[in-house]
């Protein structure tokens, strides 16, 4: 019946590489497609796009913090300081969706506070809606932030924090950074609900507030001290402010600091295969539930396979739910297990 | 009867808001207006003009000479005022971010004739802070903004005293969708913030202050309940008394008269049976001139074909008659004031001044008018009130006849002439006025301009006032669009409002309810045939700011299902075209009111062609008569609408079956 075009995905993967927007915009559009011929053709480009270098390659970034406290002014001066030093950078901006009973729909309105005037080549900007996904962060962002990784420099997620979100965009970025309200009751929540353990960077933004910043960005540094998760990094609080244009130049220092800490120390490409293996885990059970995971031999069982094929994760990512699939066939054989069908098992977490 | 003519009240002042292609050509139809009775005259710029870039400018590219009169340099002011005696003429003008500029240009020529700027009168509009709301002709933040506004005030009480600096609309809050009580309660919150600016200043003593509160002038919207707009402009009146008095203890009760300008409602006129809003039009005008304590003191009245496109002379006149018939045939001018005395007025007055005065308590709570637009908040009011509007009219409950009830005519022979009962602009205007923008460059001194933008680049550093800099650059010959850009290179450049996005959260379902139910499930399924949600972009190209038209698109869009990418104003084609790009849509909705569709949508499909989105659906909505909306469709648009069509669910069905046919889906037609 319909005529979706959908496009040769070891073409597309050649073109990506190359650096074409045409095709950096047609493999996203790919990957957001849910169409069965397209999650094969997904999972080819993916494959294609694969090798040695995904471990190494750019700066995948994770940007979150409560609404109003500016994220998105605090990205757009972000990208002009590295715009400036010749870098190009890709943004994916998540926005909530509105709830399934009331049309699912969403208002994307990142964009329009993110892009500068002028035209620039060496920024891409796409704007997801979660669509009411579990954790907050869609699980189309994980894909497309690595198709981005392959042909930008930097690659920034930015999302609105409502708690569950920082543990997902956790793990996805090599540097998460959390952008604090000056005086704000969200930052008060946050320090005490041990979501602190999560960011590798604080910005307090609106720093021209003055005495409020200051209050809210010590309080920050006491509780940020006391987490021990990686010797040898500092978790720095950066006073900024984006409408004033302070502060943007050390803080961006602060992210390609954090790279090299990861390289250095090793951690780089541990880190990014452990997040690999972690949504691939994530996206089974969102899609088939605990019972799915266990058809595919259990969570340990997953896992531990998937650790073994770390540079192809999304190739093991379709096996495993063609696997599961088969099996559920067998288990139940009128319904097809999809996401809508089986809503209970969501909330299992 | 003979006798009581001679105790007749002056009439107010009767202006036309006029201007279009080029100064010669605006100057040749004031001449004609004043000659036919018009008593003072209304400038309307076009946008780039208002907006504070040269005719030459990428983004000003269609839109020179649309829906105003370019001014470039003092040399196309001379022109525009060309026979017109600037001392005797009371000139108000629509301008507001470049307002500075604009004033600067006049006494600049009036400096250049021999002229006493003591002597000029008239308007700027010059406030800023509706742009923000409506409108959307700001340039830079709402800091810089105000001290605009506060500059203008501080030099023109001194300088150019029988000169209203600041015009404080509510009129633009009334078409963004404002009740009543909404519009009392944020101008006054408005004409607060400027007057607490200027005083903050320092520039002008205490005791001269109450000059100031004098000089602040208001720009009000009246529409269709005239009852209760009559009951408002008497509620301003009380209302701004009692402000001056007790907050900035202005004494003398005269200085604290509230003095207002009238538009009558454009927003309630109507595409289909037009000439009904000739008796709108009469009705509105009422509401201003009914009350004598709350008479209008210039009255500009819009055309009975404004729903359809420009105005023709022929048109404007018509309107500038109805003024005339009800100051100088009717007998309104021979009374006191006929209100006075009736407990149904005193009690509508009564509860509308409560309303407001509860919302000016609110907006002072969240810190003032800027903390509250900052914030969102009057935004989502707005944007409710209007939605609120919207369904009423949808629904029935609000009759609109011709629109959505008595929808039966007869042919009209006013509408059935050759040039579509509208103007047209001559699109070699844009031509002309850029080579004549070129030849001045040419003809002027450098390295006066040179030293005139320094001059003005370290006023605006240093916070000195930054009208004697700026008059400087109009005697020296700088143009509008270097005036602009050196301020920005100062203040900045403001990043358009977010409101929209907050304001959706706390709307109700929209519509009737099973309408929209159906509605979703359609875009829903069509989301699942093509494997993906609907995604939609809503841009407007040009620099015509009023998006109050995208943004009720987008909301609804979004309420129905859409994942909208909401990408504001002020964007050239090139930009439309990437954004669709990056962000993978399915359908591109552009907004033009300007006029200037036929230019820009054609730039749109090009730059999309050029990225290989040849069959990327556009559609686009505005202004635009019937034989434009055709051979937009020929270019490849694929859906035009215009004012006529109201009902979004209809538009959004249609939205839908537009994407459904470009991807090799099935229509599925208007809903049962």
């Amino acid at each position: 019946m319909t005529q979706v075009k959908l496009p040769d995905p070891e073409q597309l993967a050649l073109r990506i590489l190359r650096g074409e927007r045409a095709a950096v915009a047609s493999g996203l559009n790919l990957l957001d497609n849910k169409l069965a011929e397209a999650r094969s053709r997904s999972a080819r480009l993916l494959a294609s796009l694969s090798g040695e270098h995904w471990l190494d390659a750019g700066h995948l970034i994770g940007i979150t913090g409560p609404p109003g406290a500016g994220k998105s002014s605090l990205v757009s001066a972000l990208i002009r300081a590295w715009r400036s030093s010749g870098r190009s950078v890709a943004v994916l901006a998540v926005d909530p969706s509105s709830r399934p009973e009331l049309g699912g729909g969403a208002l994307l309105g990142d964009r329009i506070r993110i892009k500068n005037s002028s035209h620039d080549e060496g920024l891409f900007i796409r704007s997801l809606a979660n669509r009411n996904q579990l954790g907050g962060v869609a699980t189309e962002v994980w894909p497309m932030s690595w198709l981005l990784l392959t042909c930008f420099d930097i690659v920034v997620i930015e999302t609105v924090g409502v708690g569950q979100t920082e543990i997902d965009i956790a793990e996805i970025g090599d540097t998460v950074c959390y952008v604090a309200q000056p005086a704000s009751g969200d930052t008060i929540q946050y320090l005490k609900s041990g979501i602190i353990e999560i960011p590798d960077i604080f910005a307090v933004n609106k720093s021209d507030l003055g005495a409020a910043a200051r209050k809210t960005a010590a309080e920050i540094a006491r509780s940020a001290s006391r987490q021990d998760r990686r010797a040898d990094w500092d978790y720095p609080v950066c006073l900024v402010s984006a409408a004033m244009s302070t502060g943007i130049e050390q803080f961006r220092d602060h992210f390609d600091r954090h790279r090299s800490f990861l390289t250095n120390a090793g951690l780089l490409g541990k880190l990014r295969a452990r997040h690999q293996s972690a949504w691939v885990v994530r996206l089974l059970k969102e899609e088939f539930g605990t019972f799915g995971l266990e058809l595919a031999g259990g969570r340990t069982a997953v896992a531990e396979r998937l650790s073994k094929g770390v540079l192809n994760q999304f190739e093991e990512y379709e096996r495993l739910r063609k696997q599961i699939l088969s099996r559920f066939m067998s288990v139940s054989r009128p319904s097809s297990p999809t996401k809508k069908e089986h809503p209970d098992e969501q909330a299992i977490v | 009867m003979i006798s009581s003519r001679k105790k007749r009240d002056q009439p107010w002042l009767m202006r036309t808001y006029s201007g279009h292609s080029s100064a010669r050509a605006s100057n040749a139809l004031y001449r004609t207006n004043l000659a036919k009775g018009q008593t003072g005259l209304s400038v309307a710029f076009d946008l780039p003009t208002q907006t504070g870039y040269d005719a030459d400018h990428p983004l000003a590219r269609g839109e020179v000479g649309k829906v105003g009169v370019p001014i470039s340099h003092i040399g196309d002011m001379d022109q525009l005022f060309d026979q017109i005696p600037l001392d005797q003429m009371n000139t108000s003008m629509t301008i507001n971010a470049t307002a500075a500029w604009l004033l600067s240009l006049y006494i600049g020529l009036a400096q250049r004739r021999g002229i006493d700027p003591r002597k000029l009168s008239g308007t700027t509009q010059n406030d800023i802070i509706k742009e923000y709301l409506s409108r959307g002709t700001y340039i830079y933040p709402p800091g810089p903004s105000m001290r605009l506004i506060a500059d203008t005030i501080n030099y023109t009480v001194r300088h150019v005293p029988k000169w209203n600096p600041t015009n404080i609309c509510s009129y633009h809050l009334q078409e963004a969708g404002a009740t009543p009580v909404q519009e009392l309660a944020y101008a006054l919150c408005t004409a607060m913030a400027v007057l607490d600016t200027v005083k903050a200043s320092g520039e002008i003593e205490v005791a001269a202050f109450p000059q100031v509160v004098e000089r602040i002038s208001f720009f009000v919207n009246a529409g269709m309940r005239f009852v209760e707009e009559c009951c408002k402009l008497r509620a301003f009146g009380e209302m701004w008394d009692e402000l001056t008095a007790t907050r900035y203890q202005v004494d003398d009760p005269k200085l604290r008269r509230f003095r207002y300008g009238v538009q009558v409602n454009s927003l309630g006129l109507t595409e289909p049976q037009p000439e009904n809003n000739v008796q709108r039009i009469v009705l509105e005008m009422l509401a201003v001139v009914l009350s004598r304590r709350a008479r209008a003191r210039a009255i500009q009245l819009p055309a009975w074909n404004e729903a359809m496109g420009l105005p023709r002379p022929w048109d404007q006149q018509w309107a500038l008659r109805m003024q005339q018939v009800m100051a100088f045939e009717t007998d309104l001018l021979e009374y006191e004031d006929i209100l006075d005395g009736s407990p149904v007025i005193a009690a509508k007055v009564a509860d509308l001044i409560e309303g407001a005065k509860k919302e000016i308590e609110k907006v002072e709570e969240q810190g003032g008018i800027i903390a509250a637009i900052e914030s969102g908040y009057i935004k989502r009011e707005l944007v409710g009130s209007h939605m609120h509007r919207l369904r009423a009219i949808e629904s029935g409950d609000l009759q609109i006849i011709g629109v959505n009830c008595f929808q039966e005519t007869a042919e009209s022979p006013l509408t059935g002439g050759t040039d579509g009962a509208i103007m047209k602009i001559d699109p070699a205007a844009e031509r002309g006025q850029i080579e004549r923008l070129q030849a001045h460059r040419k003809s002027r001194n450098d390295a006066d301009v040179r030293a005139a933008l320094q001059g003005l680049a370290d006023a605006a550093k240093t916070g000195e006032n930054i009208m004697p800099s700026s008059i400087r650059c109009a005697l020296a010959g700088v143009s509008t669009g270097e005036w602009g850009d050196t301020l920005r290179a100062v203040f900045g450049e403001f990043r358009p409002p977010t409101g929209i996005d907050i304001a959706i959260d706390s709307r109700q379902v929209l519509g009737q309810k099973d309408l929209v139910a159906e509605l979703r499930e359609r875009v829903a399924d069509t989301g699942s045939a093509l494997g993906r949600p609907l995604k939609l972009l809503v841009g407007k190209p040009g620099l015509d700011g009023h998006s109050n038209g995208a943004e009720q698109v987008a909301v609804k869009a979004r309420d129905v299902g859409f994942e909208v990418v909401y990408d504001g104003i002020r964007l050239t084609p090139q930009q439309i075209a990437q954004a669709a790009e990056e962000e993978g849509v399915h359908l591109v909705g552009l907004s033009i009111l300007s006029g200037s569709h036929m230019e820009l949508a054609g730039a749109v499909l090009r730059e999309l062609h050029a990225r290989d989105l040849g069959n990327l659906p556009v559609i686009a909505g505005g202004i635009i008569p019937p034989e434009d909306a055709e051979r937009l469709k020929a270019l490849g648009v694929r859906a035009v609408y215009t004012p006529k069509d109201f009902n979004l669910n209809a538009i959004m069905v249609d939205m839908v079956d537009v994407i459904r046919e470009c991807n090799g889906l099935q229509r599925l037609g208007p809903r049962p």
